[in-house]
């Protein structure tokens, strides 16, 4: 401020803003006059346009839903398709008394008892003219019944619309998921518009995952309305000059899976009631070939809808079937870690070929009384690497597994890709857990629980203890024994095809760091120990192995669910089924130019040679004998 | 002295014997006209309201329960001094930066923007601008000469300017136009001279081509969809479309409340939100609209009186400017939905459903009512 400001003048000041604020308001009266002249003119000299134009709106305009992509099989072969079916629809302004009539149609069994509430809350949540779906598909039998009562229902009606069908539905589930009706979280996830008029989307599995290909684009199309805002057949498209012209909807992209229905069934016999997983890839490329959970479930039911009982009872079931256990089960991997354990160990230099070691059946460490028992009380006798891979010798490895060390362990089981998610396309995946000494710090708050103890080492080294795997990253793993190091990541998604063009376009295989064993020779060690498990008189899977038209190298695990005491025999038949050994195997083939991986995990299945070998072959011929034949 | 005429009473708020309600509401610092204007609005806006949410009651008490959330907020704010504002108001403002700042650096992404601030609750801290920018703006002025000089122009504009470019960039570009228009409007009362206002008039053309750049492209769509309504019939062109379709089809009595078939049968997009006015105008025909619009300008009115009225330059500058922003509000609306100024995503003050905007709305008239029961003597 200057010295010559002049000194604050009051009374200037309120008479300028005085005139300013009469400024103003002059020009708000004048801007709100041409407000005003506008609604004259909207109002009193259009009016007569506008409302005949109002009375022309009765053309509506109204999203059509896409049609979803099909799925298919690595062969072509339906996995996923949609069928015509008739709905149950309710127009709630048209009902005269909603309560007895949903009363009604319970009693004549077309919906539940319970579910009553829901669609009452429903019906009053939306526009009065608005079709709520009782129900997504009808059998024909329930048609047929409604079809005749119809005059006694008012406003409820059968309506035509295409539904998810899955042919071969629960020996897919796990592997291909299943379509829900729209919910509210899901509307938050999507984008509202592009589902204007969609009724389902993909919840789990394939369907969830490739839902932007799947579902296609929205389309829009011109309604003759009623008074009332329902349709009428009719075509007065006098007042329809500042509508859009149709805009059809664009079908979804179908979807080729690098699934082989054939493989898929195999694998789904074989765990027929069992609780467990398969899962099967191609080494050379990483694409899926089966994916099987047990028990499973009809994915169709969750595309028709089901009544509240008969989904709580999916949800209750003491054998989980909605849990997909391929990818998300986590299992401690017992043996078929031998393997991968053992390239490490000749890489690192804890072990060597000729290396002997008598086993006696149990093994404690120097100064300590606590015995670690072999899976076989009376011991192997006098054993080499080999002999510890095929006859799959504890012992052996609780030795050597001091001079690898945990840390090693852990960062060649990583590079198997244990230990972290694979990658699948799939959501949900379980990372597994490959433990190592940083991993414990971070992992207990109780210092005295952080420590790493020489004995954690010890159980690690034959996959028990803290490590966990999903059958899916040992099916990945088993690939890359198989193709020596070689990685890919595993996906199921082989192909897509735009439904117009009938463009077809191939995913390329994506391949992962190798696994780093300099000596090459080691690789055919350990392949040829695996190889005996399978061949060899004294292998542990010998039984799994007897004619098979090719060679095949495999490895047997038995994960303990429950610690015996120290003084104490694991008898099999005493315990109860629960509280059994999981069944583990993982196997590839042919053994020279491999084509096909396996993991196998049977929950309480008590023997990975007895129970989850045969599985193994099972799923290997179909795959490799089938395709012979053609 | 004059003698006060019937409506000169009501307007300076001065009615000769109070009765026991006026006592209790000058006790409470309320202005009674102001309040009661603001409560027929309301009132009018809850009713038009339920018949564009379709009769939702859920919807409709939501909306009930923020009018009282934001009836509140005016009454704690109308409890303050304009003295005791006006002291916080630095502190206020910078706040609000920090706030914004932070919004762009953390903010919650809604609708593809950032927005929302999450510190125990959600809120926009856009919304605390609205009044912080003219308080600020009046604040720098209070004890200056009027009409202000060059010097004050540039240090106002940065004032103005900085928060208009956060908010822009959030990005808000309507919500930072109304912002940087409450700031100007100080500035103008103060006695920007005429001259100064038609130059700056001149330089909104090289101004309004560096606005267009800096739109995203939805908002080029508004003004292009504005200026032909027909070129994209689907986005906001068939809004105008249908809005107009709406209000011209109403008449001069409207179809009826709850009977117009472009609101209840879903012609008319946004009919809750922005497009309220056209409901409005759908089913109360002219008639109803000129009623709000009358309702509108009485409470406008009464604002400008109290700032006419008040005691000292911030309070005064600080009264016009959230009356002429209320103004803006009421004008941008219903412009945008009568199809004269482009779709600029301002709500109907008081009126459309949903607003955090609301609770700043009534705190302002409760800054309003505070200046109103700390003006200066009138004689007699």
């Amino acid at each position: 401020m200057s010295l010559f400001a002049p000194i604050k003048d009051h009374h200037s000041e309120t008479r300028l803003f005085a005139a300013r604020v009469i400024l103003c308001s002059v020009v708000g009266v004048l801007l709100l006059g041409i407000v005003i002249a506008r609604l004259i003119q909207l109002q009193i000299y259009d009016h007569e346009l506008f409302a005949a134009k109002s009375q022309g709106n009765r053309i509506r305009i109204e999203a059509v839903a896409p049609t979803r992509g099909l799925i298919f099989d690595r062969r072509g072969r339906v996995l996923a398709e949609n069928l015509p079916a008739y709905q149950l629809e309710l127009i709630p302004e048209q009902v005269p008394d909603l309560d007895d009539t949903l009363a009604r149609l319970a009693y004549i069994g077309l919906i539940e008892e319970e579910d009553i509430p829901r669609y009452d809350g429903l019906s009053k949540s939306g526009p009065r003219f608005k079709p709520i779906t009782l129900r997504f598909r009808l059998s024909e039998d329930e048609i047929a019944n409604f079809a005749v009562q119809r005059p006694r229902f008012p406003g409820v009606d059968l309506q035509p619309r295409l539904v998810r069908h899955y042919p071969d539905g629960d020996v897919v589930a796990h592997a291909i998921g299943y379509v829900g009706a729209l919910s509210t979280a899901d509307l938050q996830r999507l984008d509202g518009a592009a589902y204007a008029g969609t009724s389902h989307t993909g919840k789990t599995g394939a369907e969830h995952f490739n839902e932007d290909m799947l579902h296609g684009d929205v389309g829009f199309q011109q309604v003759v309305t009623n008074a009332l805002g329902r349709r009428v057949p009719a075509e007065t498209r006098e007042f329809s000059d500042s509508l859009p012209e149709n805009e059809s909807a664009q079908p979804g992209a179908n979807l080729y899976l690098s699934i082989d229905l054939d493989v898929q069934k195999a694998a789904s016999k074989a765990l027929e009631g069992r609780r467990g997983a398969i899962v099967a890839i191609d080494p050379t490329n990483g694409e899926i070939l089966a994916l099987v959970s047990a028990p499973s479930f009809d994915p169709n039911a969750f595309a028709t809808g089901m009544s509240t009982s008969e989904y709580s009872m999916l949800q209750n079931d003491k054998g989980r079937p909605l849990f997909n256990r391929a990818v998300r089960g986590s299992y401690p991997p017992g043996s078929t870690i031998k393997p991968m354990l053992s390239l490490a160990a000749l890489e690192v230099g804890a072990t060597n070929l000729t290396r002997r070691t008598v086993c006696i059946g149990w093994y404690s460490l120097p100064g300590s009384s606590h015995r670690y028992r072999d899976w076989k009380p009376a011991g192997h006798g006098e054993v080499d690497l080999h002999d510890a891979i095929s006859q799959s010798c504890d012992v052996y490895f609780y030795e050597i597994s001091r001079d690898i060390g945990i840390d090693t362990m852990h960062q060649y089981l990583n590079q198997f890709g244990l230990g972290n998610a694979t990658g699948l396309d799939m959501a949900g995946e379980s990372q597994g857990l490959v433990p190592s000494r940083a991993w414990k710090r971070s992992a207990f708050s109780n210092r005295a629980d952080q420590v790493w103890f020489p004995g954690e080492t010890i159980i690690a080294s034959i996959g028990q203890g803290f490590m966990l795997a999903t059958p899916l990253q040992l099916a990945n793993a088993t690939a890359a024994l198989a193709m020596r190091g070689e990685r890919f990541k595993p996906h199921m998604l082989a192909a897509f095809e735009d439904s117009i063009t009938g463009k077809r376009t191939i995913m390329a295989p994506e391949r992962q760091p190798n696994v780093q064993i300099e000596n090459e020779f080691y690789w055919d060690n350990i392949i040829a120990a695996m190889h005996d498990v399978i061949q060899s008189p004294t292998g542990t899977a010998r039984a799994a192995g007897l004619d098979a038209p090719y060679q095949m190298a495999g490895k047997s695990g038995t994960a303990q669910v429950f610690t015996v005491a120290q003084d104490e025999e694991y008898d099999e038949d005493e315990i109860a089924e629960k509280l059994r050994d999981h069944a583990l195997f993982i196997a590839f083939a042919p053994l020279e130019d491999p084509r096909i991986a396996v993991a196998v995990i049977v929950e309480n299945g008590s023997s990975g040679s007895r129970v989850a070998a045969p599985m193994a072959r099972a799923v290997m011929d179909a795959y490799l004998v089938s395709d012979d034949e053609i | 002295m004059m003698r006060f005429s019937d409506t000169q009473r009501l307007f300076s708020g001065k009615t000769a014997p109070l009765s026991g309600v006026g006592n209790l509401l000058q006790r409470l610092h309320i202005d009674g006209p102001m309040l009661g204007g603001l409560l027929l609005i309301s009132t009018v806006g809850l009713v038009v309201l339920y018949s564009a949410v379709a009769q939702s009651m859920d919807l409709w008490l939501q909306q009930c329960i923020r009018l009282i959330a934001a009836l509140a907020a005016m009454f704690v704010i109308a409890q303050f001094p304009p003295d005791v504002l006006r002291r916080w108001t630095p502190l206020g403002y910078l706040a609000g930066l920090f706030l914004l700042v932070l919004v762009l650096v953390t903010g919650e992404v809604g609708q593809g923007a950032r927005r929302w601030l999450d510190i125990g609750i959600r809120f926009q801290p856009s919304e605390i601008m609205k009044l912080a920018v003219p308080m600020m703006v009046a604040w720098y002025l209070h004890d200056r000469q009027l009409p202000p000089r060059l010097m004050d122009f540039l240090v106002m504009g940065v004032i103005i300017i900085v928060p208009t470019v956060l908010i822009a960039k959030q990005p808000d570009l309507g919500t930072s136009l109304l912002i940087a228009t409450a700031g100007i409007l100080v500035i103008i009362l103060a006695g920007l001279s005429i001259r100064l206002m038609m130059l700056l008039g001149l330089a909104t053309l090289p101004g309004g081509y560096v606005l267009w750049q800096f739109m995203q492209d939805y908002q080029k769509q508004r003004v292009l969809t504005l200026l032909n309504p027909d070129s994209d019939p689907l986005g906001a062109g068939y809004n105008i479309i249908q809005s107009k379709i709406a209000i011209g089809s109403g008449g001069l009595f409207g179809k009826g409340w709850t009977n117009g078939s472009q609101a209840q049968l879903e012609f008319l997009p946004e009919r809750d939100t922005d497009f309220i006015f056209a409901v409005m105008g759908e089913e109360l025909g002219l008639l109803g609209v000129l009623g709000l619009l009358g309702l509108y300008l009485f409470v406008i009115g009464r604002g400008l009186t109290i700032a006419i009225q008040a005691r000292d330059t911030f309070s005064r500058l600080l009264a016009g400017s959230i009356s002429l922003t209320f103004f803006v509000y009421v004008f941008v609306n219903t412009a945008m939905v009568t199809g004269l100024v482009p779709v600029v995503g301002i709500p109907l003050p008081l009126v459309s459903y949903g607003g955090t905007s609301m609770v700043t709305l009534m705190a302002g008239f409760g800054i309003l009512m505070s200046i109103h029961r700390h003006r200066k003597f009138v004689p007699h």
